[in-house]
């Protein structure tokens, strides 16, 4: 299924409205769940390019997405989709809590958000995990990669220095 | 120079050493923005980072309201131009190439390496966002909960979040 620019456009807009607290869970539902673009192995062959690459993970995915179906004009039109909305949001966001966020009401409602923006990053994790389980060599690197940010708290750049070609050894020894 | 020159350079420099997103670059960014330029207190830009993920779309948008409240719309536009321009040009040039060599050995070689490093990164950044959530019990539930609800359910994680915000609202956590 081949998505126009207006589809790129109108499927990464629907992202950026929805996102709350990151938008690569509600990017992978759009793409692979609800309009079949990409199938999940495909999805996740992107974003390991994307989270590979410098800048924001899931502007760097509408690009790649954008210009694979329609160049760089898709491109164009997947990061528009993706932006308009939230950086109007945000800004108008930005003014209101100014105004209102001491009061407690607000600042208890934003803690459940966070709280449960933190369940949708959860099962994302779990969703992308599923596709490895069975293999012991990627279940490895997987949890040494968790290990070396999540709990050894390493700075990422040197860490993927080593895991990623690392990685990419081990796994062209054992095809 | 001028302020919005100033944040459109700050953040075309950040673009490109944010390598697995924008909380990597965290620190760099409050450093040019509170230390070196003074635009605002560190208190103010621990509270704009705050907004920008409780906000819907992904996180860079600290830059969108930090440029926002330095220089009003035009800075906001210069901060967000700059922190998705470069990083933007790098991956369109790369993924074509990506995709085309998507046959060769080397090119399948690297994707099964980065794959499962791609899932421990995303495990990752799960628990340490939950290791900032979670500050008691019935928050941590709510994340389990809703993990569980996308997971095993076809409920829009809309509603999920509303029922987050909800009940936070009502005083249970």
């Amino acid at each position: 299924m081949q998505p126009t620019r207006s589809d790129l456009f109108r499927g990464f807009l629907g992202i950026g409205l929805v996102g709350f607290g990151g938008v690569l869970p509600w990017a992978r539902r759009m793409v692979v769940d609800q309009r079949a673009w990409l199938t999940p192995t495909e999805f996740l062959d992107l974003l390991a390019l994307c989270q590979f690459l410098p800048g924001p993970n899931v502007v760097n995915l509408a690009v790649a997405i954008g210009t694979r179906f329609r160049g760089i004009l898709g491109a164009l039109a997947a990061l528009s989709g993706l932006l308009v909305m939230p950086v109007m949001i945000v800004v108008a966001i930005g003014t209101l809590y100014a105004r209102y966020g001491s009061l407690p009401v607000i600042h208890h409602a934003f803690t459940g958000l966070a709280a449960a923006a933190t369940g949708l990053v959860v099962a994302m994790a779990c969703r992308i995990a599923w596709p490895i389980r069975a293999q012991p060599l990627a279940v490895a690197v997987a949890l040494a990669a968790f290990a070396a940010i999540a709990l050894a708290r390493l700075p990422l750049v040197p860490t993927m220095l080593v895991i990623a070609p690392l990685s990419t050894l081990l796994h062209r020894r054992t095809p | 120079m001028k302020d919005t020159t100033w944040l459109a350079l700050i953040y075309a420099q950040l673009s490109l050493v944010a390598v697995g997103g924008v909380a990597p670059v965290l620190p760099e960014m409050q450093r040019q923005v509170v230390d070196i330029h003074g635009w605002m207190p560190a208190s103010e830009f621990a509270a704009l980072f705050a907004l920008a993920q409780a906000a819907p779309g992904p996180n860079m948008l600290v830059a969108t309201l930090v440029g926002w409240h330095v220089a009003g719309w035009p800075g906001a536009l210069a901060a967000t131009a700059g922190m998705i321009g470069p990083s933007s040009v790098l991956t369109w040039a790369v993924s074509g190439a990506w995709h085309r060599f998507r046959d060769r050995p080397w090119r399948t070689a690297i994707q099964a390496g980065l794959g499962p490093v791609t899932v421990g990164l995303v495990a990752a950044g799960a628990g340490l966002l939950a290791a900032s959530t979670s500050q008691n019990w019935p928050a941590a539930a709510i994340t389990a909960a809703t993990a569980a609800a996308v997971l095993f359910t076809r409920l829009h994680p809309l509603w999920l979040l509303a029922a987050g915000a909800l009940l936070g609202a009502m005083g249970a956590i």
